[in-house]
């Protein structure tokens, strides 16, 4: 068994070689911010030089030809363009559809492509309502029926789920008003698990950097701001804007009320930051590691060899570490949201 | 830094989606799993509680049981205590009863006997005297066929007399 695995990996090394001979030198940077960013199309695999890809729909509205939809296979990996619309290559909109207007100026239009990112989450957001949905059905056929409430297997895993995040943060973080935020609460755990987890499956539909993206991880931490600002009790904006903390932080320099004015702001931003960092780190690393494979080819099959045992070793390791960090990370987001969320939820407690 | 502009069209479609699996879940999904656990925690505590009332019902009912095997218990021993002391005094009594029969008996006995005896006696006497007048006939009779022997005889008699 331990010679047949050498074996494996002197093999694996030797066709690295090969690979490494016809293809061009490996750019890890480039190859890195390539699979963490969005892309036009769902880029699979690429066999002996040909791209193998699921098109997506590009929806964009251009300045001179309105609006357009047509699939991203008609800009060839970006080395083609349709009606005027192309991938730039490079400069400020480098990677994105830009429109090449009639006197030759770039113009970035308005783009609701449904890109590989927005395909994911749209799939990872039907799959969930499928399993939530499916769950729930189970539990509306058992309707005032509880003697027979008792679930076994998957529906189990996912009360199981349901009711940690329920039991062990929303109820202690938030107090005695938890059940209008559970809802909420609930949905953006199981979201941000969701993804995270799809975004660890190597193979497709998976592997699209979905949460390590700041547009989804800024919508997430968007609507727990306004879930702790709009229910804000009175007594969490007098905290706010008249702290009680000595007059002179307060009077003649307003410093206290600036701060925690400026903390409503801050604490969604961290929560958008934590969660869009540490899963777009985890994805660089795991490429980095799978990349170090491919660096170590022109050192030869032995030295070759030994990396990816290395590299596979570490892979493993990693990808369990991200695994407890996709947990982790939805875990975080929640129990912060309930904090937050909890601290608008303030009593007049210091009347004496 | 490209990766920390949020894309628009992404944003848009994050908004679209995560809206409507908010929407779905919050209305369909979630509140419905949870209540439905609740009620289900309700069920059990219940359950629990009427298992500890029955619980408290079935020990209260052994002791209760145990009380009227106690009494029994008593009862019995009470009853077979007055049985014993009731056939000890009847024993005692048929006892005293005999006894005090026996002794009249015994004195009725005695008294007949002693009654014979004395009839007896006096028979006896009667007839001692009777036979010894008779000897004493046959024995005079004999010594009064001589006349001086008569005599002598009377003359013992007077002096008899004589000397009484």
């Amino acid at each position: 068994m331990k010679h047949a695995w050498i074996l494996l990996l002197l093999l694996l090394g030797t066709s690295a070689v090969g690979y490494a001979n016809d293809a061009s030198e490996l750019n890890v940077r480039e190859l890195i911010i390539e699979h963490i960013s969005d892309s036009y199309e769902w880029h699979i695999a690429t066999v002996s030089g040909r791209h193998i890809s699921i098109p997506l729909p590009v929806i964009v509205k251009g300045k001179d030809s309105g609006w357009q939809v047509f699939s991203s296979a008609q800009l060839h990996h970006g080395h083609a363009s349709y009606h005027g619309f192309s991938i730039a290559e490079d400069g400020t909109y480098k990677g994105k559809i830009i429109e090449t207007l009639a006197n030759g100026d770039e113009y970035r239009p308005c783009d609701f492509s449904m890109t590989k990112n927005a395909a994911s989450l749209l799939f990872s957001s039907m799959v969930l309502i499928i399993i939530i949905l499916s769950c729930a059905r189970w539990y509306r056929k058992r309707e005032g029926k509880p003697q027979e409430l008792s679930p076994k297997g998957f529906v189990a895993f996912v009360e199981m789920v349901v009711m940690s995040v329920v039991d062990d943060i929303i109820k202690p973080c938030i107090g005695k008003n938890y059940k209008r935020y559970t809802p909420y609460l609930l949905t953006v755990f199981f979201f941000i698990i969701f993804n995270n987890l799809l975004g660890l499956v190597p193979i497709f539909p998976g592997g699209a950097n979905v949460t390590g993206n700041i547009a989804i991880t800024g919508t997430l931490a968007l609507c727990t701001f306004l879930y702790v600002n709009l229910f804000a009790t009175k007594e969490y904006w007098k905290e706010i804007f008249w702290p009680e903390v000595p007059w002179w932080l307060k009077l003649p320099l307003p410093i206290m009320p600036a701060v925690e004015f400026l903390g409503i702001f801050t604490k969604p931003f961290a929560l958008m930051i934590r969660l869009f960092a540490s899963m777009l780190a985890g994805h660089a690393l795991l490429l980095g590691l799978t990349c170090i494979v491919f660096l170590t080819v022109s050192l030869g099959a032995a030295l070759n060899s030994g990396m990816t045992l290395f590299s596979v070793i570490l892979s493993i390791f990693s990808n369990c570490v991200e695994l407890l960090v996709a947990y982790i990370q939805a875990y975080v987001f929640t129990m912060l949201s309930s904090i937050y969320i909890g601290l608008s939820q303030v009593e007049a407690h210091r009347k004496k | 830094m490209d990766l920390l502009k949020p894309d628009l069209g992404l944003l848009f479609w994050m908004l679209l989606s995560f809206g409507i699996v908010f929407f779905v879940l919050a209305k369909y999904g979630f509140p419905v799993i949870v209540k439905m656990v609740d009620e289900r925690k309700a069920y059990i505590d219940q359950s629990l509680e009427s298992a500890k009332q029955a619980n408290e019902r079935l020990a209260n009912i052994k002791v209760e049981g145990e009380k009227i095997v106690n009494e029994a218990r008593d009862e019995q021993v009470r009853i077979l205590n007055e049985a014993n002391e009731l056939r000890n005094k009847i024993i005692s009594e048929a006892k005293d009863k005999a006894q005090l029969e026996a002794g009249k008996l015994i004195e009725e006995a005695q008294s007949h006997i002693q009654r014979d005896k004395a009839n007896a006696m006096r028979e006896i006497q009667h007839q001692i005297a009777t036979l010894s007048v008779d000897i004493a006939e046959k024995v005079l009779r004999k010594n009064l066929d001589n006349r001086s022997a008569q005599l002598e005889l009377v003359d013992k008699l007077v002096a008899e007399a004589q000397n009484n």
